[in-house]
């Protein structure tokens, strides 16, 4: 089988179109710990009230996120930090990638190739080069895709090729602006 | 925020005309309808098909590279969005049985009309013997193994000798190289037509030179696909010159660094001297100067001929280059020859009648920085009320789908950030029964997404029977055959 017709089933969901955003939300806090940060009381109070929405993805193909809720006691955290810099403190199963992760929590990371390494727009830096050494290292098909992502920096890495690890447990990464790359990507 | 404040004030939803449905018509709407999920998207398309580049740019052994258009498909599930296939704006259709209409009438019947009809014409080198059979451009090339309708009777010579030669050094050359020299059994698992792989699998083409004007360090391809060519199983790569990298690699920046460390590594297959073996190279340093024919066939290329140039700063990536004093020619034998020196966008030909301006030097739609269609500065500059433009008529023909991608969403947002004032001029806009009632339209030949959805589901079946992703079908009348 081919990595695209993988990928085609992987679908990831679009991650502004939440399928039942008050569901989204209700689970956001209660993975989390102890009371619910500032942040995360706005994010869930503006999105709350827009019923439209539900329309729209009632006929979408898949619901976004591949990832199970982890078991008590199993819990791995990761913090994304969005661009408007607001925290999102998420639990999580070891083996999760961070792109699946992201999208199942409706934060704003496109995946435009569905996680195939081939777009860079699930680029996230971590924050703390302490995390960064505990991963693998990135291969040659990942760097490359790097060379392409706008704003790079030492620690950054494609979200879709980072999978949690009890290492990584209390990692935050940062999602950085999408805008235009003016970089090495010209397409003449 | 602004969406919800909007909603308060108004009880108009602003209509938005998108003109194109490549990945800048769909991320423009999907940024849109994101933030503001009460707008109404009209998203024409000339062909009925959509996503421009992604289904008719994007090579063949990309497809996850088209993996976008599961997003695409789901912008289309949104309740306020309409496709419009089939169905060109501004401009004629260029196929019979396509649909026309005026951009003067949609300006009038939408709040917001977005530009994102790309770059569809090629640039020409202007050297002489670009008329001779045998010199295509790539724009052409690739369409034809990509299935664009306007390409697919193109019959490239493949099969009259075993040199080419590709002039330009971006992206797409060296997507024109490796379909030139990959095995047509892998191609043909692909969604490659039939018509191309046949004469694919004829080609006798296997020594393929990809060349530039400047150097290593000044080419426009990236890393990803110089890796590919160099994977590719019994290809060899013709070693490069050590004289044009620097001595200590780590003095450049991180891109150039790794894309040099590939070039010189190399291919691990050795070039052979036995017949029949493949190999590429990057030929650096020549300018074209003109494409020749030989006696025995006077209307066919059979080689080309360079100039030698010099850098004037070898190891800066914005060096220029002027030609060796006293001047150098070489001449590469070449059965056929791509020219792959950039896309080019044009003009809708109603931009006259309405009056938008068009910078032709770098063939782009004249915008401010977030995407909103200005006058000239000799005009004032001031931004047209309710124009805007995204993707490659805005940026031109450069970067990926990553980078039409953000840019879009800046289109996106100005959109948003515009809607309450644009709607709140408080007048209705007709939108598509707009059009429909001041334009002669036969509308049953205008594409749904429906449509679009009966037309993909027939190319898979017929790719089934054949062991493959799709067999597109290469022809609108035959597209539009499965509709009736
Ligand atoms: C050969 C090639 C290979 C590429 N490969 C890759 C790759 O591997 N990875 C990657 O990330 N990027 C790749 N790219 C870049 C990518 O395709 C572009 O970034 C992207 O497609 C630009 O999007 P766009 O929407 O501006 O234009 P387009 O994709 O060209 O879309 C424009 C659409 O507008 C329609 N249209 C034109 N005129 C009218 C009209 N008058 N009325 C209505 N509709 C109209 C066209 O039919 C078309 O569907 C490649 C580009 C090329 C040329
Ligand atoms: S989702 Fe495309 S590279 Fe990660």
């Amino acid at each position: 089988m081919s990595a695209f017709r993988l990928c085609a089933q992987r679908l990831p969901g679009l991650r502004s179109f939440p399928k039942q955003p008050a569901s989204a939300i209700t689970q956001k806090l209660a993975v989390s710990p102890s009371p619910p940060s500032r942040a995360q009381l706005l994010n869930a109070a503006r999105l709350s009230p827009r019923p439209q929405l539900r329309a729209f993805s009632a006929s979408a193909r898949v619901s976004h996120g591949h990832v199970d809720p982890p078991k008590p006691g199993e819990e791995l955290y990761v913090t994304f930090v969005d661009k408007e810099g607001e925290e999102h403190k998420i639990a999580v199963n070891a083996g999760d990638n961070l792109l699946d992760v992201a999208q199942a929590h409706d934060l704003e990371m496109e995946g435009a190739c569905g996680g195939s390494c081939a777009c860079s727009t699930c680029h996230v830096i971590v924050t703390d080069q302490k995390y960064y050494d505990q991963m693998p290292e990135p291969d040659d098909d990942e760097n490359d895709m790097l060379d392409l992502a706008f704003g790079l920096t030492e620690t950054s890495r494609l979200g879709c090729q980072v999978k949690m690890t009890k290492e990584l447990d209390g990692m935050v990464v940062k999602l950085p602006s999408m805008t235009r790359n003016l970089q090495a990507s010209d397409f003449k | 925020m602004l969406a919800l404040a909007w909603q308060r004030t108004n009880n108009t939803p602003p209509r938005i005309a998108i003109i194109g449905s490549g990945p800048a018509g769909f991320y423009t709407a999907h940024r849109t309808l994101t933030r503001l999920p009460t707008s109404h998207i009209d998203m024409y398309e000339a062909l009925p098909v959509p996503f421009g580049l992604v289904r008719f740019g994007v090579a063949p052994d990309h497809p996850e590279v088209k993996n976008c258009q599961d997003t695409f498909t789901k912008v289309a599930s949104h309740p306020n969005f309409t496709f419009l296939g089939n169905v060109s704006v501004g401009n004629p259709s260029d196929h019979d049985h396509g649909v026309g209409v005026s951009l003067g009438s949609v300006m009038r019947n939408y709040h917001a009309v977005v530009f994102a009809y790309g770059a569809s014409r090629d640039r020409k080198l202007g050297v002489r013997g670009e008329g001779l059979k045998g010199v295509y451009s790539a724009r052409e090339f690739v369409g034809w193994y990509n299935g664009l309708p306007a390409c697919a009777g193109l019959e490239p010579e493949l099969g009259r000798g075993e040199e080419a030669v590709v002039v330009g050094q971006g992206n797409v050359a060296l997507d024109v190289a490796r379909i030139l020299l990959s095995d047509v059994d892998v191609l043909a698992k692909l969604d490659v037509p039939e018509h191309a792989l046949a004469r694919l699998a004829e080609s006798k083409v296997r020594r393929v030179h990809v060349v530039g004007r400047r150097g290593p360090l000044q080419a426009a391809f990236s890393t990803k696909e110089a890796r590919e060519l160099m994977r590719l199983e019994g290809l060899a790569f013709h070693p490069l010159d050590k004289g044009l990298f620097p001595e200590d690699l780590k003095t450049l920046p991180r891109a150039s660094r790794r894309l040099s460390e590939i070039l010189l590594k190399g291919s691990p297959t050795p070039v052979s001297t036995t017949p029949g073996g493949k190999s590429w190279s990057l030929d650096f340093l020549l300018s074209p100067s003109a494409f020749l024919s030989s006696p025995d066939s006077p209307d066919h290329l059979s080689s080309t001929t360079f100039t030698r140039n010099t850098l004037t700063s070898p190891f800066s990536p914005t060096s220029s280059v002027e030609p060796l004093n006293p001047p150098e020619t070489i001449t590469i034998p070449s059965s056929i020859a791509f020219r792959s020196i950039g896309y080019k966008a044009a003009p809708l030909q109603d931009f006259q009648t309405v009056g938008i301006p068009f910078d032709e030097g770098r063939g782009v739609v004249k915008h401010d920085p977030a995407g909103r269609v200005q006058h000239t500065p000799q005009d004032g500059g001031k931004v047209f009320q309710g124009l805007y433009c995204t993707g490659w008529v805005k940026t031109g023909p450069t970067g990926v789908i990553a980078s039409t991608m953000g840019d879009a969403f800046a289109t996106g947002d100005a959109i948003v950030e515009d809607a309450e004032r644009l709607s709140n001029e408080g007048r209705i806009k007709g939108g598509w029964e707009g059009v429909l009632a001041e334009e002669n339209v036969a509308r049953e030949r205008v594409v749904s997404w429906e449509d679009w959805n009966r037309i993909d589901g027939a190319e898979k079946e017929r790719g089934r029977e054949l062991g493959k992703e799709r067999e597109k079908m290469v022809q609108t009348e035959e597209m539009l055959e499965v509709l009736r």
